[in-house]
């Protein structure tokens, strides 16, 4: 599956401003690991997945999907891989074209986009049957703007958009943290459901720690750079958000900082 | 007075119309104000004039006149997308440069094409021009709702969303500014052909004719649907004529004051919306207030969504 070894992403480096984002990460995810990532303020969690989307690249360090690297592609050309959902709902969808539109750009991931009509009869149906899923009545509107959705319609179609074409490996980036509590719930049931169903492997990023604690096979914890904790399957079941935020302030000798933390 | 306020006008708009659609192409589907479109117009005439009075068949000369102005937006689009140059300043770079590039074209300032035969020779304009602008509406409506003009749209609307789903968003810029530009310049080697001569300086002030057309005829007839904008993009073309022919009847207006005219006109078309839309909100906002106020228990917040 994907694989990250010794990456690092250094910002303005030998300057004053020097940041570590990134120093010697190491990651591996198995198919069909669904892993939450949390972490304090600055702990390189955006920058972990912009280095796996191809936004940014790393200053070292490789990164692979089924054994092949990947780490000189751009973004575009890796996208047939990888589906992304952005913390912001504006962020995934195209505003000023119809929602049956925006599920036929979704549906030509990472192929060539020549001279065939977008919307054909038959994608309409695939799209039809796919918008149902989310259960929020978008497949009676297929020719709406998504500029007229509400910013947690906009999410959950941005979600579908991002995973129903089967991704090899799916980046959630507190994909919840900008929508209201109600919201926020039925996309973290979506993002469930969907992930179960076509069995995902799935790194989300999250602020919700009780979010990160419920959801997925795995938990990685951030900080400074550096995956300072790795929780199986089997240790996340007994985890709560006390025993998450104990561990933190053992491992890095102080208290998670993260003005944007929800402790559930 | 009908001939000279409605027959002429709807003649030459319909010419401009293709202008006005390369415009509608780069300032409203990809958002880049492209003005490259100064130098490719002058390009498509240059072209289309040289060609003609060297023994071409005129369509011929129209087909690589659309193919040079698509070289020279490639050109601008390379610019902006590979050398990171800022957009409205690839535009001027190419215009300049095509300056000298159309006199190296035409050989000399002026080409006349009175003695050639053109594709309007025995043909009224009216005859020949509708059928010409609605095959190429159509095309490009077309090509708007394929695969392809879809990456394209989304370019303009949601750059780092369709990046996400694999478009290289710098190839899909170029494709479009190209596109744009073949246009114009198809518009300009038809202008040639029906006034009768290519001149180096046919080309200054195209884009805020272009401008004109699309604002005031999205705002006339709508701009709901790619469909509706083309449509009214090319009617925008023709009500500008209209317009223009109705303000130059005014008696202390010259000729010469044509531009002035035209940048007042988009000013208007640009300023206007913005305003009404402004004092919309406000009054909306004033009464949703008041009546938030008249309701003691206080509001049911109901409308989700984020902030951003």
């Amino acid at each position: 599956m994907i694989e990250i070894s010794k990456v690092s992403k250094l910002f303005n480096p030998g300057t004053v401003d020097e940041k570590i984002a990134l120093i010697g990460i190491d990651l591996k995810l198995n198919p069909g690991d669904f892993v939450t990532v949390i972490g304090s303020n600055g702990a390189g969690k955006s920058t972990l997945m912009n280095i796996i989307s191809g936004v940014m690249k790393p200053d070292t360090g490789e990164v692979s999907i089924d054994g092949g690297t990947i780490t000189q592609l751009s973004e575009h050309r890796r996208a047939k891989w990888i589906g992304r959902v952005f913390q912001d709902p504006m962020a995934g969808t195209a505003p000023n074209m119809s929602i049956e539109e925006n599920m036929a750009m979704a549906y030509k991931r990472g192929q060539s986009r020549m001279f065939q009509f977008g919307v054909t009869r038959a994608r309409k149906e695939l799209f039809k049957q796919q918008l149902r899923k989310l259960g929020i009545g978008l497949e009676n509107r297929l020719r709406a703007k998504v500029g007229m959705l509400s910013g947690g319609e906009r999410q959950a179609l941005s979600l579908l958009m991002a995973t129903f074409t089967k991704p090899q490996i799916l980046l959630l980036d507190e994909h919840t943290a900008a929508l209201d509590p109600a919201r926020a719930e039925l996309i973290t049931q979506l993002t469930e459901t969907l992930v179960r169903e076509m069995n995902l492997t799935t790194l989300m990023v999250t602020h919700n720690m009780e979010q990160a604690i419920k959801l997925g096979n795995r938990l990685i914890m951030m900080d400074k750079g550096r995956i300072i904790l790795d929780v199986d399957a089997k240790q996340k079941k007994e985890l709560t958000v006390e025993k998450l935020l104990g561990e933190f302030e053992r491992i890095s000798g102080r208290k998670l900082a993260d003005d944007r933390v929800v402790l559930g | 007075m009908l001939d000279s306020l409605l027959w002429g006008p709807t003649e030459l708009g319909l010419m401009y119309a293709l202008m006005a659609l390369g415009v509608y192409i780069t300032f409203r589907i990809l958002d880049f104000p492209d003005l490259t479109v100064d130098g490719s117009f002058t390009t498509g005439a240059g072209i289309a004039a040289y060609m003609i009075t060297h023994g071409s068949s005129p369509w011929v000369a129209s087909i690589a006149a659309f193919a040079g102005g698509m070289a020279a937006g490639a050109c601008t689009g390379l610019l902006h997308t590979k050398g990171k140059i800022n957009g409205l300043l690839s535009g001027i770079l190419m215009m300049i440069a095509l300056y000298s590039i159309n006199l190296r074209i035409m050989g000399r300032p002026n080409i006349s094409l009175i003695k050639e035969e053109t594709i309007f020779t025995g043909v009224a304009v009216l005859a020949i021009m509708p059928v010409i602008v609605i095959a190429i509406k159509v095309l490009l409506d077309v090509y708007l709702h394929t695969d392809q003009g879809l990456s394209l749209r989304a370019t303009g609307d949601n750059a780092r969303m369709i990046r996400s789903f694999g478009a290289n968003t710098d190839i899909t810029k170029i494709i479009g500014i190209s596109l744009s530009n073949g246009l114009v310049a198809l518009s300009g080697a038809l202008i040639a052909q029906q006034s009768g001569f290519a001149d180096i300086s046919m080309g200054i002030g195209m884009i805020v004719i272009g401008l004109a057309s699309v604002i005031i005829g999205e705002a006339v007839f709508g701009a709901k649907s790619v469909i509706r904008a083309t449509l009214a993009v090319v009617l925008g073309s023709i009500l500008y004529r209209v317009i223009v022919a109705i303000a130059l009847r005014i008696e202390w207006l010259d000729t010469s004051d044509l531009k002035l005219i035209t940048a007042l006109i988009v000013i208007i078309a640009l300023v206007f919306p913005s305003v009404r839309k402004h004092m919309k909100q406000k009054a909306n906002a004033r009464k949703r207030s008041a009546q938030l106020l008249s309701q003691s228990s206080g509001p049911a917040l109901t409308k989700g969504g984020a902030p951003q």
